[in-house]
C-alpha cells in the first residue's frame, strides 16, 4: 500500500522551469533523507524525464510527491504531456534506440535508475510517465 | 468626462500636483535614496501635464488610441527607470495610485454640491487611473524581466573560461547544467582557446555538474571529439562516485575517454603524456 504524503504540481514550459523543478525534487529528495547516490539517480531521471518531455512535447506537467510504504519513504514523479505520443513503446524502451539524434539511452536508462517505472502513451494524446525512487532502495 | 470636469481639473493643475506631491512625500516608502524630491516633481509635472491635456476626449478609457500614446509613454518610461533603480511594485504603484488620490480629493472639493455628477466622474477617473496602473505594471515587470535576462546572459558568459594550467594544457572547469547553448559555448571557447595556445591537453573538470544525464554525456563525448580532431587530447575529470554510478546504471559508454576522479590526477596524467615531472627541490645547502 503507497500512501502520498505530500503533492507539489510544477508546470514546465521553458528551459528555466528545467532547472526549478530539478530543484525541487532535490529538496524532497534531501527531506526524506535519500542518500546521495540515490538522489543523484533520481535526479538524473527526472532530468532524462524531463528533457524527453521538453524536446518531443513543448512542455508538460510534473508532479513530485512524497510516497510512503510501510517504514520506507520515496520521491514519485508523473510526468504527463500532450505530445505526440510514442506508438511503440517497447522499441522506445530497447537501448539505442532513438527517433531524435541522442545516444537512445533516456527511457531504457532511466528504467535502470529507479525503483519502480510505468510508461502510458497514446499516439496524438500524450505520454505519462511515473517513477517512484525509494529513499534506501 | 463632461467638458465641465475636464476644465476644472485644467484649472486646478497646479492644485493637484501639489495634492500628489504631499502624497507622495508623505508616503513611508518614499525613497530619497534613489530619486531626489525634485526629481520626484519634475516627473510628477510631467506626467500631469500630459494627462490633464488627454482628458478632453470622448475616447478617454480606451488607452489603445492615438491620443493616450504620450501619457503610456511616459508613464512607462518612469516604470521601466524605476525598475532598474531598483525600486519595489509598491513603491512604483504608489506614484500612480497617490496620484489617483489626489485626483479625487480635488474633485471632491470642487463638486461637493452635486453629489451625483461626483459620483459618476469619480467613477470614470477610477477606471481611467486603474487601467494607468496596469500599464505601469506591465512595463515595470518588463524591464524586471530585461534585467534577469541581462543576467542570464552575463551568467553564460562567466560561467566557461577556459585556463591555461600549465604551457600546452587547458583546463576547463564546467559549473550548472550542461545543455545544448553552454555545450556550444564550452566548445567554441575551448577549440579557440586550442588553436591560440597551440595546446596538446584539454581538461574539462565537470565537479560542478549536478548531474550526467544522456544528454550531458553526448555533449561531453561530442567535445571530447571536436578536440581530437583538432589533435588535442581531451581528459575529462571531477566525476563524483554518485555520477560514476548513475553513469553505469544508465548504459552510457565513456570508455573511449579518458576520465579521473580529480583534476590534480587529470593534471598529473597530462604531465606523465607530456614527458613533465614536477619534483620537489632537495633543501641541502651547498657550501
Amino acid at each position: 500500500m503507497t500512501l502520498s504524503l505530500s503533492k507539489d504540481t510544477i508546470q514546465i514550459l521553458k528551459e528555466q522551469d528545467v532547472v526549478f523543478l530539478k530543484n525541487r525534487v532535490k529538496e524532497t529528495a534531501v527531506k526524506i533523507k535519500m542518500g546521495l547516490v540515490n538522489q543523484t539517480r533520481l535526479l538524473t531521471a527526472c532530468s532524462e524525464l524531463v528533457r524527453n518531455m521538453m524536446r518531443y512535447a513543448d512542455g508538460g506537467v510534473c508532479i513530485i510527491e512524497v510516497v510512503s510504504a510501510g517504514r520506507n519513504n520515496g520521491v514519485r514523479l508523473t510526468f504527463s504531456d500532450k505530445g505526440p505520443g510514442i506508438p511503440d513503446i517497447a522499441a522506445a524502451m530497447r537501448d539505442g534506440f532513438s527517433t531524435g539524434k541522442s545516444l537512445g539511452l533516456g527511457l531504457p536508462g532511466t528504467r535502470r535508475l529507479v525503483n519502480e517505472f510505468d510508461i502510458k502513451s497514446k499516439v496524438g494524446e500524450g505520454t505519462v510517465v511515473t517513477i517512484v525512487k525509494w529513499a534506501n532502495g | 468626462m463632461s467638458q465641465k470636469t475636464y476644465q476644472l481639473l485644467k484649472n486646478k493643475k497646479k492644485n493637484i500636483l501639489e495634492l500628489w506631491m504631499k502624497n507622495q512625500l508623505a508616503d513611508e516608502g518614499l525613497r530619497e535614496d534613489l530619486i531626489s524630491n525634485d526629481e520626484l516633481r519634475s516627473q510628477s509635472e510631467e506626467l500631469i501635464t500630459a494627462l490633464v491635456s488627454n482628458l478632453s476626449g470622448d475616447n478617454f478609457t480606451n488607452l489603445d488610441s492615438d491620443e493616450w500614446s504620450p501619457v503610456i509613454e511616459i508613464l512607462g518610461g518612469i516604470a521601466i527607470t524605476r525598475a532598474r533603480q531598483g525600486f519595489s511594485p509598491r513603491e512604483t504603484g504608489n506614484f500612480v495610485f497617490s496620484l489617483k488620490e489626489a485626483l479625487l480629493e480635488v474633485l471632491q472639493q470642487e463638486i461637493s454640491d452635486d453629489p451625483k455628477t461626483l459620483f459618476t466622474e469619480s467613477l470614470k477617473i477610477n477606471r481611467m487611473m486603474d487601467s494607468l496602473s496596469v500599464v505601469t505594471f506591465e512595463t515595470f515587470i518588463k524591464g524586471r524581466e530585461e534585467v534577469i535576462l541581462r543576467q542570464t546572459d552575463e551568467i553564460t558568459e562567466i560561467s566557461t573560461p577556459v585556463i591555461r594550467v600549465w604551457d600546452g594544457i587547458l583546463a576547463l572547469p564546467i559549473i550548472g547544467t550542461l545543455d545544448s547553448a553552454r555545450t556550444q559555448i564550452v566548445m567554441e571557447n575551448l577549440l579557440q582557446e586550442i588553436v591560440e595556445t597551440g595546446s596538446s591537453i584539454a581538461i574539462l573538470d565537470i565537479s560542478g555538474v549536478p548531474a550526467v544525464d544522456s544528454l550531458v554525456a553526448q555533449h561531453l563525448i561530442k567535445t571530447v571529439s571536436a578536440t581530437r580532431l583538432m589533435g588535442a587530447e581531451c581528459i575529462i575529470s571531477g566525476i563524483r562516485p554518485e555520477i560514476a554510478q548513475t553513469v553505469v546504471h544508465l548504459g552510457i559508454d565513456l570508455s573511449n575517454i579518458i576520465t579521473k576522479a580529480t583534476l590534480a590526477s587529470a593534471l598529473a596524467y597530462s604531465f606523465k603524456v607530456m614527458r613533465l615531472e614536477v619534483k620537489k627541490i632537495s633543501t641541502v645547502t651547498k657550501f
